[in-house]
C-alpha cells in the first residue's frame, strides 16, 4: 500500500514494528513502533505515559513527512 | 544422547473397555478419558469420537494433534514440563502408537483452527486424514477467557495422549529406530572427515494467545539454544500457538519432526548431524535480532559447514527467516531454507513478506492461498460453524448444498514448513 | 472428435529458406507442414492435423513488427485454428521475439490457444514469459525432440481445458504465477537433498527464487505540516466492533473506509481490529495503539497538523496478497488525491 501511496504522489510516512520488511517492500520514509500487537502503544505503561509515548512516534512519523529524503530512510524516535 | 523408538502400529481404533491394544487396534474407553479430561475444572463437558481414515467425517476446528508415546526407559516422561516434571529427556526407549493420534477440537477459541477430513479432495492435503484420530470434543465453562481456554484445551490433548501411550508400555515393538547424537569433541573424531550439519527450528512465539513451549518455558522467553535432536521425540516442544492451521507445527508433528529423522537418515553418510538449534519469532524488533545473532553464532561455535532452518508461520516471521538466512550465511555456513507461500489465491503475488539473497536454496511447502472446494461430509467431529471466520476462510464461503471453499491455509498441516508433507509450488 | 487444427509459426532458417542472409523474407503462408512441423505432426498423431505454416524472416519481423504481424496474424485468422505453435526458437534472441509476439497477439487478438518454446536466456523468455506457455528448451536445434516432447502435452492440455500443472511439471518458463504440485519427496527429504548438494558444491535448483522488489522515488517533503491535510491509513485491521465490512482476519479481500469525523479517540467496545495475525487484546482495549486517532486530534487541536482527513482507511496485512493490498491503496489513493490529502501515515502491525 506504502507504495501506491507514494506512487500516486503523496508522502507517506510507514510506522511500523518490522522495519525489515518494510525496507524490503520499499517504503521510502519508515518510523519504528513499539510491538506487532501495539504499534503505537505499550500496555505496560499507565494510559498517560503511553499516549506521551504514541505522541512521539506520531510526532516523529510528522518530522519524517517534512524532511526531504533521496532514499529509503530509517527516523528514529527519540 | 540415544533413543529408541519401538513402533506399534495401529490399523484401527474402536471404543472397549479396558482401553487397550490387541492386535493393532486401539480399544479406547471413552469414559476414562472423559474422567481424565473432566479432572480440570475448567472444562465443562467433554466427549470422545473416533475418526478413521476413508471415512466421511470432517473435524474441525481442529487445536492441535497428538500422538500417543510412552517413556519406557530412560530419565524424565513424555512432555517434560507439561504432563511430566521437568527432566531432560531423549535417551533410553520410548514406545509409540504409530497409526495413532489425539486431536482436539470444539468450540473456537482463536481464528487460527483447522479442519480435517478424513477423506475427499480435502484429505489429500492434511497428514491426519491417514492417522486413526481419537478426537476430544472440548467445552470449557462459558465465563473461561480465551487464554485459559485455550491451555485447558491443549493439557486436555497432551494427557490423553499421554494416558493412551501408556497402554503400549508393555507392547513389543514391531519395529524399532535408534537415533544416537554424539557429543561434541566426541562426534568430532567419530566423523572427521564429514562436513558438520545442523538444524534450526524457529518456533512461533508472536503471542496469539499462546505460543509453542520447550520443556514448559514459553518459547517467547528462550534465547536461541541447543538440543540433542532426540529432546523433540519425546515431546520436549508441543504447540501451543495459534498460526494459520496450514503451517503452524502440531505437537504431533514436533514429536515427529520429519527435518530431524531425514537428517538422521544420511547421519554418519553424507554428513554429522551435530544438533538441533531452537530459536524464537517475536514481535519486538529487538527481539528479532537478538535471537538472529544467537542462532548464527551457535551455528558458528558448533563450527557447522551447513543448516537447514525451517519456519513457523508467514507474515512478519519471513524477516527472522531472512535474518537468520542472512547472518547463518554471513558465517560462512550454507543454508537451505523452508518455508511456505502465500502468493495470493490467483498464486501471482508476492511469496513472502520478505526476501534476502543468501536465500538462494528454498524449499516450498506451496501456495497456502489456493482455493480448494471441499465436499459435504456425512458427519462433522466440532463444528462447521466457525469456516467462515478460521484464517483461510471468509464470510459465506459455505454453499447452500453444503460446499465448503476456503484456502488451502484453513487445513491442518497442509503446507507444513518442517516438511512433513509432499506439497510444493513452483 | 474432430482433430484439432494447428497453425505453426517459423522462420525463414527453419522453413530451410536460407540462413540470416534470407531473413529480411516477408510472411508467406504455406499449406501443411514444414521443416519442425513434421516433427510436431508426428508427436500429435491422430489427435491434430498442422494445417498450415506462416513462415517469416527474422529480421523482416523485428523491422516490421506491427505489419508482419498484422499480416501473419489474417493469415491465422483465415484458417481458424484451435492452437498456435510458435517456433521453438531454442536461443535465437529475434526468432524468440517473433515467437512470443506472434503467440501472444494470437491468444489475446484471436482468442487461439498458443504455445511457444526457447531457451531460458533468450530474450523473447523475458519479454512473454509471463504471457505466454514457453516451453524451456535447450540452446540449440539438438534440443528439437525434446522441446516438441514438451510443447505436444502442453499444447493439448491448452486446446481441451485441461488443469495446467506447475512449471516444473510441464516444462514451461515460471510465469510468475505460484502453481502447487504434490512432490514425490516429502519437503525435509528435498531439503536435506538440497543441502548435500549445497555442500558439495553440485548444482541445485532453488523451488522459490528470490524476487527483486521494485522501488517508487520519495515524494519530496512536505513544506507546511502545520497547515497539510493528514491521512490515517493501517494495515492493522482497526474497524468499528463489529467488522461491519466482513474484512477477512486472513488474506483480506477488501478495505474499509471508516469516517472519524470529531471523533476524539477510538474507544474499547466501539472500535476493535480484525486481523488473525497478531493477539488482538491490546488493539481490542485501545485501537488506538494501532490507529492513533487520539494524537491526531490533539495535534489538529494544536495546529502542528493542518487537519485529520474524515476518512480513514483499513485493511488486514495478514497473508494478505500484495496484489490486494496494492490494488486496495490505487483504489483509496483517488480520493485521497481529490480530496487534497497532502501526506499519509500508515501504520502496521
Amino acid at each position: 500500500m506504502v507504495k501506491e501511496i507514494e506512487r500516486a504522489g503523496i508522502p507517506v510516512v510507514h510506522i511500523c514494528t518490522v522495519t525489515p520488511i518494510s525496507l524490503t517492500v520499499g517504503a521510502n520514509r519508515i518510523v519504528p513502533a513499539v510491538a506487532i500487537p501495539h504499534p503505537l502503544g505499550n500496555p505496560k505503561l499507565s494510559r498517560g505515559e503511553e499516549k506521551t509515548l504514541r505522541r512521539k512516534i506520531v510526532q516523529t512519523a510528522l518530522k519524517a513527512l517534512s524532511t526531504e529524503v533521496s532514499d529509503q530512510t530509517i527516523f528514529e524516535v527519540d | 544422547m540415544k533413543l529408541e523408538l519401538g513402533y506399534i502400529p495401529i490399523h484401527n481404533i474402536q471404543f472397549g473397555d479396558p482401553s487397550r491394544v490387541e492386535d493393532g487396534v486401539l480399544y479406547v474407553n471413552a469414559e476414562d478419558i472423559k474422567t481424565l479430561i473432566m479432572k480440570d475444572e475448567r472444562v465443562a463437558s467433554a466427549e470422545v469420537e473416533l475418526a478413521r481414515p476413508g471415512e466421511s467425517v470432517r473435524i474441525t476446528p481442529v487445536k492441535d494433534v497428538v500422538e500417543p508415546r510412552v517413556k519406557v526407559d530412560g530419565p524424565g516422561g513424555l512432555f517434560p514440563g507439561t504432563v511430566s516434571r521437568v527432566k531432560t529427556v531423549g535417551s533410553g526407549k520410548t514406545h509409540v502408537l504409530k497409526g495413532a493420534a489425539v486431536v482436539t477440537t470444539g468450540r473456537i477459541v482463536g481464528f487460527q483452527e483447522g479442519i480435517i477430513d478424513m477423506s475427499g479432495p480435502g484429505a489429500q492435503y492434511t497428514p491426519f486424514s491417514k492417522t486413526n484420530n481419537i478426537v476430544l470434543i472440548l467445552r470449557p465453562r462459558d465465563e473461561l477467557e480465551p487464554h485459559e481456554h485455550e491451555v485447558a484445551v491443549r493439557m486436555a490433548g497432551l494427557k490423553t495422549a499421554a494416558y493412551l501411550g501408556e497402554l503400549a508400555r508393555n507392547l513389543t515393538p514391531e519395529t524399532i529406530e535408534t537415533f544416537e547424537t554424539l557429543p561434541l569433541k566426541e562426534g568430532m573424531e567419530q566423523y572427521k572427515d564429514l562436513p558438520r550439519v545442523g538444524y534450526v527450528q524457529m518456533l512461533q512465539s508472536q503471542g496469539l494467545l499462546h505460543d509453542t513451549y520447550v520443556y514448559g518455558v514459553d518459547a517467547k522467553q528462550i534465547l536461541p539454544t541447543i538440543l540433542y535432536p532426540t529432546e523433540v521425540m519425546d515431546g520436549a516442544i508441543i504447540s501451543g500457538n495459534c498460526v494459520s492451521a496450514c503451517d503452524k507445527n502440531p505437537t504431533y508433528v514436533h514429536q515427529n519432526n520429519p527435518i530431524v529423522h531425514d537428517l538422521f537418515a544420511r547421519h554418519g553418510k553424507d554428513f554429522n548431524f551435530c544438533a538441533m538449534i531452537i530459536t524464537n519469532e517475536n514481535v519486538y524488533l529487538a527481539d528479532k535480532a537478538r535471537s538472529s545473532d544467537w542462532t548464527a553464532k551457535l551455528c558458528e561455535f558448533l563450527s557447522l559447514d551447513g543448516v537447514i532452518v525451517s519456519e513457523e508461520g508467514f507474515g512478519n516471521p519471513d524477516t527472522d527467516l531472512m535474518m537468520n538466512a542472512r547472518k547463518i550465511t554471513d558465517k560462512g555456513i550454507k543454508i537451505v531454507l523452508l518455508t511456505d507461500e502465500y502468493a495470493g489465491q490467483d498464486g501471482s503475488s508476492q511469496s513472502l513478506a520478505d526476501a534476502h539473497v543468501s536465500a538462494d536454496a528454498v524449499v516450498s511447502g506451496g501456495n497456502a492461498n489456493q482455493v480448494i472446494t471441499l465436499p459435504r461430509m456425512g458427519k462433522v467431529i466440532g463444528s462447521e460453524a466457525y469456516v467462515g471466520t478460521i484464517a483461510g476462510g471468509w464470510d459465506k464461503n459455505k454453499q447452500p448444498d453444503g460446499t465448503i471453499m476456503v484456502e488451502l491455509q484453513a487445513i491442518t498441516g497442509a503446507t507444513s514448513e518442517v516438511g512433513f508433507g509432499y506439497l510444493s509450488a513452483r | 472428435m474432430n482433430k484439432i487444427k494447428v497453425v505453426h509459426y517459423i522462420n525463414q532458417f527453419f522453413a530451410q529458406i536460407g540462413g540470416e542472409e534470407m531473413a529480411h523474407v516477408p510472411p508467406e503462408w504455406r499449406d501443411g507442414p514444414v521443416g519442425p512441423g513434421l516433427a510436431l505432426g508426428a508427436a500429435f498423431g491422430e489427435e491434430a492435423q498442422i494445417i498450415g505454416t506462416v513462415i517469416c524472416g527474422d529480421s523482416y519481423f523485428n523491422e516490421n513488427v506491427e505489419q508482419a504481424l498484422d499480416t501473419i496474424l489474417e493469415m491465422v485468422r483465415q484458417h481458424q485454428p484451435d492452437l498456435l505453435i510458435a517456433g521453438p526458437a531454442f536461443n535465437a534472441g529475434r526468432y524468440g521475439v517473433a515467437c512470443g509476439t506472434v503467440a501472444k497477439a494470437a491468444q489475446d487478438k484471436l482468442g487461439v490457444k498458443a504455445v511457444t518454446g526457447m531457451y531460458v536466456e533468450n530474450p523473447g523468455a523475458d519479454m512473454f514469459a509471463q504471457d505466454v506457455y514457453i516451453i524451456s528448451t535447450r540452446n540449440s536445434a539438438a534440443g528439437m525432440r525434446d522441446a516438441v516432447s514438451r510443447m505436444v502435452p502442453l499444447a493439448k492440455k491448452l486446446v481441451k481445458g485441461e488443469t495446467i500443472g506447475a512449471s516444473a511439471q510441464e516444462g514451461y518458463l515460471p510465469r510468475g504465477v505460484r502453481v502447487n504440485l504434490f512432490e514425490k519427496e516429502r519437503g525435509s527429504k528435498r531439503a536435506v537433498d538440497m543441502l548435500v548438494k549445497k555442500l558439495k558444491d553440485q548444482p541445485f535448483e532453488t523451488e522459490y527464487p528470490m524476487p527483486n522488489f521494485d522501488r517508487v522515488a520519495p515524494q519530496p517533503a512536505v513544506q507546511n505540516i502545520n497547515q497539510a491535510k493528514v491521512a490515517l491509513v493501517t494495515s492493522g485491521g482497526i474497524v468499528p466492533f463489529g467488522n461491519p465490512d466482513r474484512i477477512e482476519s486472513s488474506n483480506a479481500s477488501r478495505y474499509g473506509r471508516y469516517d472519524i469525523d470529531g471523533l476524539m479517540d477510538l474507544e474499547e467496545g466501539k472500535w476493535a481490529t480484525a486481523h488473525g495475525g497478531y493477539d488482538p487484546s491490546y488493539a481490542n482495549q485501545d485501537a488506538d495503539r494501532v490507529l492513533p486517532v487520539d494524537v491526531m486530534r490533539e495535534l489538529e487541536m494544536e495546529g502542528k497538523i493542518g487537519s485529520l482527513f474524515h476518512f480513514t482507511y483499513s485493511t488486514v496485512g495478514n497473508g494478505t496478497a500484495v496484489k490486494s493490498s496494492k490494488a486496495f491503496a490505487e483504489d483509496f489513493v483517488k480520493e485521497l488525491i481529490q480530496e487534497n490529502v497532502q501526506a499519509v501515515i500508515l501504520t502496521s502491525t
